[in-house]
């Protein structure tokens, strides 16, 4: 082969561009199947909801994190080695409520709006909702009811991106009766 | 730095949706076309995009074979992590690209039970190479095959004008 490739070690970058520009396809074809914004924020919800349900596996699996004790651990974990291993960033953990079941990741940077304006007519498009829908999938698989939302986002003129994360319970494991 | 894992996932989603909201509204008949072209139609402008930031700094291309080749090895690694296995031409505007073990059929089983299923998941791709090469001014049209799993064809017919 003629050309010299000197872009491998690139690659890796490469991927998430893939990525991005993929969701961004995806978050066009909402706008154009829903009417409304609303509509598209719960779909990406809910995509991201099937997806952290299937994510926390390959996380499991590959990060070696052991059970949390609490839920700071929680967040460390999600903020320090999650978010590191799929995205690349490593958000700050802060604004923890003072009963310890609230906290805010800040994302200095958000590769999922790397190329995204928003057009004026989508002024209540949650863009990145898909990332709530993960965490949600994701912790609801360890046994953790949560609620996560963005009460910041670049994307509408906020300085960061920040998403909130509320702890609601513990799930209990339902076990199947005679079943030890 | 998405991890691999992020994007299967997120592959699958797309395809569920797009699935999903076709039955929702159309008659039967029309269905399986459409649900294709759509998907198409995203990896469509996703490789038109990637294929830009990819060749930025890569010299121009002496002829169609040498962008080919360029969309077996570099593109494909970019995105797949592996290069085509196989490309042949007959020299008239016709290639094929074989993979042997192409990454979004990787979580099928390897029978025969699911072979109706993988069109859905190698739309999107078919898109990505049409986009790039759409954007290295090759007008084509790119089409799949699947004769076992999880190994992949992809037909390129450039188009002449």
């Amino acid at each position: 082969m003629s050309r010299q490739s000197n872009r491998t070690t690139e690659s890796k970058k490469m991927n998430s561009e893939l990525f991005t520009l993929t969701y961004g396809a995806l978050v066009t074809q909402l706008c154009k199947d829903y009417e409304n914004d609303e509509e598209v924020n719960k779909q990406l919800d809910k995509m991201g909801y099937n997806i952290g349900v299937r994510l926390i596996e390959d996380f499991l699996a590959r990060s070696s994190v052991g059970r949390c004790h609490d839920f700071r651990e929680t967040a460390d974990v999600i903020a320090k080695v999650a978010f590191k291993m799929y995205l690349g960033i490593t958000p700050s953990v802060t604004n923890w409520s003072p009963a310890g079941d609230e906290f805010s990741l800040i994302l200095e940077s958000n590769p999922l709006v790397d190329f995204v304006e928003l057009p004026d007519n989508h002024s209540t498009l949650v863009y990145s909702n898909l990332l709530c829908g993960v965490l949600r999938g994701a912790l609801e698989m360890v046994q953790m009811a949560v609620d996560v939302r963005f009460a910041q986002d670049t994307l509408r003129g906020d300085n960061v991106t920040e998403i909130r994360m509320k702890f609601i319970k513990r799930i209990e494991e339902n076990l199947p009766a005679g079943d030890e | 730095m998405a991890d691999d894992a992020l994007f299967e996932f997120l592959h699958m989603e797309m395809v569920a949706h797009v699935y999903k909201e076709q039955a929702a509204r159309t008659e039967m008949e029309q269905e399986r076309s459409t649900c294709v072209s759509i998907l198409e139609g995203m990896g469509f402008r996703v490789g038109q995009g990637l294929i830009e930031r990819i060749t930025k700094d890569t010299p121009s291309f002496k002829d169609d074979l040498d962008v080919m080749k360029f969309i077996c090895k570099d593109f494909w690694i970019n995105i797949f992590r592996k290069q085509i296995d196989n490309l042949r031409t007959n020299h008239q505007g016709t290639y094929v690209l074989q993979d042997n073990k192409f990454a979004l059929l990787t979580q099928f089983s390897n029978g025969k039970q699911y072979m109706e299923e993988a069109p859905k998941y190698l739309a999107f791709s078919c898109g990505l190479v049409r986009g790039a090469l759409s954007n290295l001014g090759l007008d084509s049209v790119v089409t799949a095959e699947v004769s076992n799993m999880p190994s992949c064809k992809f037909q390129v017919v450039i188009q002449k004008t």
